[in-house]
């Protein structure tokens, strides 16, 4: 209970703000937290990131294993995404099978990967009958808001320093996983007519009203998913397109750089 | 997806699509309002060869106990595929897609359900997916909103999805089976409609590759497609309900 009074303090505080256009922690509304990336932190796994936007944190690790292929795809290697909120990330994520929000994050960032065909799955194809699998596993450490970005952020850039472990498996020498596009994902909080991108923990106690727009290198949309219970106009969705676009590029250039 | 995809894959000839179709034309769809006894409403919809049928039970005693709001409903969506509705055999109960599909259309719903008139209790909507070939997502939420109808619930609204995708460079509405496998992306869309309008998106997905273009003319031709699924499930409720005062 007195979590509830705080946050609905929290909530008058964050939209009385908002109706000045200004948000509780000094960001202008179009403006993204700092943005930190580490690679290969994790030297057991083929490939690996951390990723910080501000104070959330995001551990991806990529492991890689020969398997059998979909019987309706035999010609193409399999991706693999999961993600886990375990309880250290929150007070609210509880132990126990994935629920419905971290299916749905890993899903999110699976489909930005997928669709933007970063990764040239019929390259994967080690024999008949036998190809590479790549598991994606997005931990989150802490939810301070957008874990979203963090994930998808986290997943490229972990897939961006893969190697293949064909030694590992005895199929010829180890390669990096060649890696064809940067799809990026922003995430916005969507409230009162105005739109926060990449909202923080204390500004989503104005609730769940979220869309995360993905786009790959060409300004192709590759994955739209809204997320929570909330009207959208199509004037704010061209609008969220418009600015999802423009932020992308920068992000896409820190990637660059990897 | 990729480009040899595509070329193997022709999905439009001469202009029209393979079911022969126009592009901005939606498969039939056919409306039957209380089909079961139990359920507190019901509703079996046909949207080409989709076959699915949702119920309603509630509002009730929610349970768990602990799940109750005291100041409002709490709706729960529990789309479901049968074992036999798809080519290969679907093992039963719910994968991550019908998770993460009952959510988006659970949040739809709780837009339009006057929830803080039936505090403490619980709402369910359940539906079953039949037979499926594509925008089976749409096609329940379709037949769900109706079975809210039929069962009384309050509402502001009704909602009516339907999705668009890209086939052969071509935006088009509603794919059928073959369009959604080998087509370039797909974007389902649910609409709140109020007094014969539309209000607002409530369900808004996507994936594969779009431009901003494309993207505002799929909207476009999805807004027209809702807007006569609409008249539809309004002409399946009133179908019913107007047979008491005629005679």
């Amino acid at each position: 209970m007195g979590e509830d009074i705080l946050s609905d303090i929290k909530r008058d505080y964050v939209l009385s703000k908002l109706g000045e256009d200004e948000r509780v922690d000094g960001r202008k509304l179009d403006e993204y937290r700092n943005i930190e990336i580490e690679t290969g932190i994790i030297s057991k796994a083929e490939g690996s990131a951390l990723v910080r936007i501000g104070n959330t944190q995001v551990v991806v690790g990529v492991k890689m294993q020969p398997g059998e292929p979909y019987p309706d795809t035999p010609d193409t290697g399999i991706i693999i995404t999961n993600a886990e909120l375990v309880p250290l990330a929150s007070p609210t994520f509880e132990p126990g099978p994935p629920d419905e929000n971290s299916i749905e994050l890993a899903r999110v960032v699976d489909r930005g990967i997928r669709e933007s065909e970063a990764i040239d799955l019929k390259k994967l194809v080690i024999d008949e009958g036998k190809v590479w699998i790549i598991f994606i596993d997005i931990h989150a450490l802490d939810d301070d808001g957008n874990l979203m970005d963090a994930s998808s952020l986290g997943a490229i850039s972990a897939l961006l320093t893969t190697t293949v472990p064909a030694e590992k498996f005895d199929t010829g020498d180890n390669y990096p996983l060649p890696v064809r596009d940067l799809p990026v994902s922003i995430t916005s909080l969507v409230a009162d007519g105005k739109i926060l991108i990449d909202p923080s923990r204390d500004e989503m106690s104005i609730g769940h009203r979220l869309i995360t727009i993905t786009s790959d290198q060409k300004d192709n949309i590759v994955s739209i998913q809204k997320s929570g219970s909330y009207h959208l106009t199509e004037e704010k969705f061209y609008e969220l397109i418009e600015i999802s676009l423009t932020k992308s590029k920068e992000i896409r250039d820190m990637l660059g750089k990897i | 997806m990729s480009d040899e995809m595509n070329d193997e894959m022709q999905l439009i000839v001469d202009g029209k699509r393979l079911d022969g179709r126009k592009f901005d034309e939606l498969r039939e769809v056919k409306i039957e309002t209380g089909v079961l006894k139990r359920a507190d409403g019901s509703c079996y919809l046909e949207m080409g060869n989709n076959k699915m049928i949702a119920a309603v039970y509630g509002p009730r005693e929610a349970f768990p106990r602990h799940m109750q709001d005291p100041s409002r409903a709490i709706i729960r969506y529990r789309y479901s595929m049968a074992p036999f509705s798809v080519d290969e055999r679907k093992r039963p109960g719910p994968d991550r897609r019908s998770v993460e599909i009952s959510k988006v259309s659970r949040e739809a719903f709780e837009l339009v359900v006057m929830k803080e008139l039936y505090p403490r209790s619980g709402i369910d909507i359940f539906v079953e997916v039949l037979q499926a070939d594509a925008g089976t997502r749409a096609a329940c939420i379709n037949a769900a909103s109706v079975a809210l109808v039929d069962a009384g619930i309050a509402m502001k609204g009704i909602v009516t999805s339907v999705a668009i995708a890209k086939v052969n460079g071509e935006i088009v509405l509603d794919p059928f089976k073959e369009e959604d496998n080998y087509g370039e992306a797909d974007m389902p869309f649910a609409f709140v409609i109020r007094d014969g309008e539309i209000k607002s998106i409530g369900l808004l997905q996507m994936d594969g590759k779009l431009s901003y273009d494309e993207i505002r003319k799929g909207l476009e031709m999805a807004k027209k497609g809702a807007m006569e699924i609409y008249r539809l499930q309004r002409e399946a409720i009133i179908r019913k309900y107007s047979l008491e005062e005629v005679e």
